[in-house]
């Protein structure tokens, strides 16, 4: 994976594999203790610990007769390369949280890309899925919440053009607010 | 800096325009977005799509995503849905062969024979 929107963009994929309703993205830059976190939730079916462990480890699943898995491995070697790692937390029925923190200026860590096509996208392919997504920088905050904007647009489907674009520079320019996801 | 007040004039404008029925008739515009898939460059092509479909105000065209479409070395594959029409699938995307496809397939009904599977297995 190039960037880490295109990593989210994979993650979040799970989620939606895993019939989620509701997925949390919070994005997290400490530039004074040079930390960055990632965090995704969803309350999606969720894991046993068998599937936790297949999950988690690219070996088990390489062996297995299903399709190797890939997208969870490579996000925690991106991590562990940038002096970090992931945490998994699943419950069977209930849903999924990935935490992950590494080195915001490691030299391995890829840039961040972009954010706001990755949230797009995944509002535009999957519209009755709601999205929150929190980027903080230090103390700033960017927000957005598909449940919010659902209320003011009411009958107007999410998946319209003229919203879907709005969405997008909404983010771009909340983003450049806070100075988020800059390279 | 935008503000969610545009939302509701966004509301207002699109209100009578805007097609509320929940049984879509029009296309179909299908990305495979596994891992695969993203890595190959799936969200610059649909990215590229609603672009175009917004440039050229396009209406009633649905642009969405699946998982894996099988061949991962063809990625990135999208899949194009015409009413009464048969799936055609389309390899290799590049942003620049979006705007062929949506110029000469959505909107002129005429396949890009030359960027569909069929003809790149024929090449093999
Ligand atoms: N959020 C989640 N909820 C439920 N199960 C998950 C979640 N994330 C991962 N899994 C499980 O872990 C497996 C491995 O995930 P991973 O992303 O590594 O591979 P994949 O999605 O199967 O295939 P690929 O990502 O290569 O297209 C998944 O198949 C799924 O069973
Ligand atoms: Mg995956």
């Amino acid at each position: 994976m190039q960037d880490l929107s295109l990593h989210i963009l994979d993650l979040i994929q799970n989620s939606i594999a895993a019939g989620a309703s509701l997925i949390k993205l919070t994005i997290y830059e400490d530039k004074e203790k040079n930390w960055l976190t990632i965090d995704i939730e969803d309350n999606g079916k969720g894991m046993d610990k068998i599937a936790m462990r297949r999950a988690a480890d690219p070996f088990y699943t390489t062996r297995s007769t299903r399709k190797v898995g890939l997208g969870l491995p490579l996000f925690v070697a991106m991590a562990q390369r940038c002096g970090g790692d992931v945490v998994l937390k699943s419950t069977k029925g209930k849903g999924t949280s990935i935490k992950s923190g590494f080195q915001l200026n490691h030299i391995d860590r890829p840039p961040f890309g972009k954010l706001e096509d990755t949230i797009t996208t995944l509002i535009l392919c999957n519209p009755d899925i709601d999205f929150v997504y929190i980027h903080k920088v230090n103390d700033d905050e960017f927000k957005l919440d598909t449940r919010d904007i659902r209320q003011i647009i009411g009958d107007i489907p999410i998946e319209h053009p003229e919203i879907i674009n709005w969405i997008q520079s909404y983010m771009k320019d909340g983003l450049n607010e806070i100075n988020g996801g800059v390279q | 800096m935008k503000t969610l007040k545009e939302l509701e004039e966004i509301r207002q404008r699109t209100l009578e325009s805007v097609n509320l029925r929940k049984d879509r008739t029009g296309a179909r515009v299908v990305v495979g977005m596994a891992t695969c898939g993203i890595a190959a460059g799936a969200r610059p092509i649909l990215m590229a799509f609603l672009e175009e479909i917004k440039n050229r105000s396009l209406k009633d065209i649905t642009v969405t995503q699946t998982g894996c479409i099988g061949v991962c070395r063809l990625e990135p594959m999208v899949e194009v849905y015409l009413p009464g029409k048969d799936k055609v699938t389309y390899v290799k995307m590049t942003p620049e062969k979006v705007k062929r496809v949506v110029a000469e397939h959505l909107v002129n009904n005429q396949v890009v024979q030359e960027f569909t599977i069929g003809a790149a297995e024929k090449n093999d």
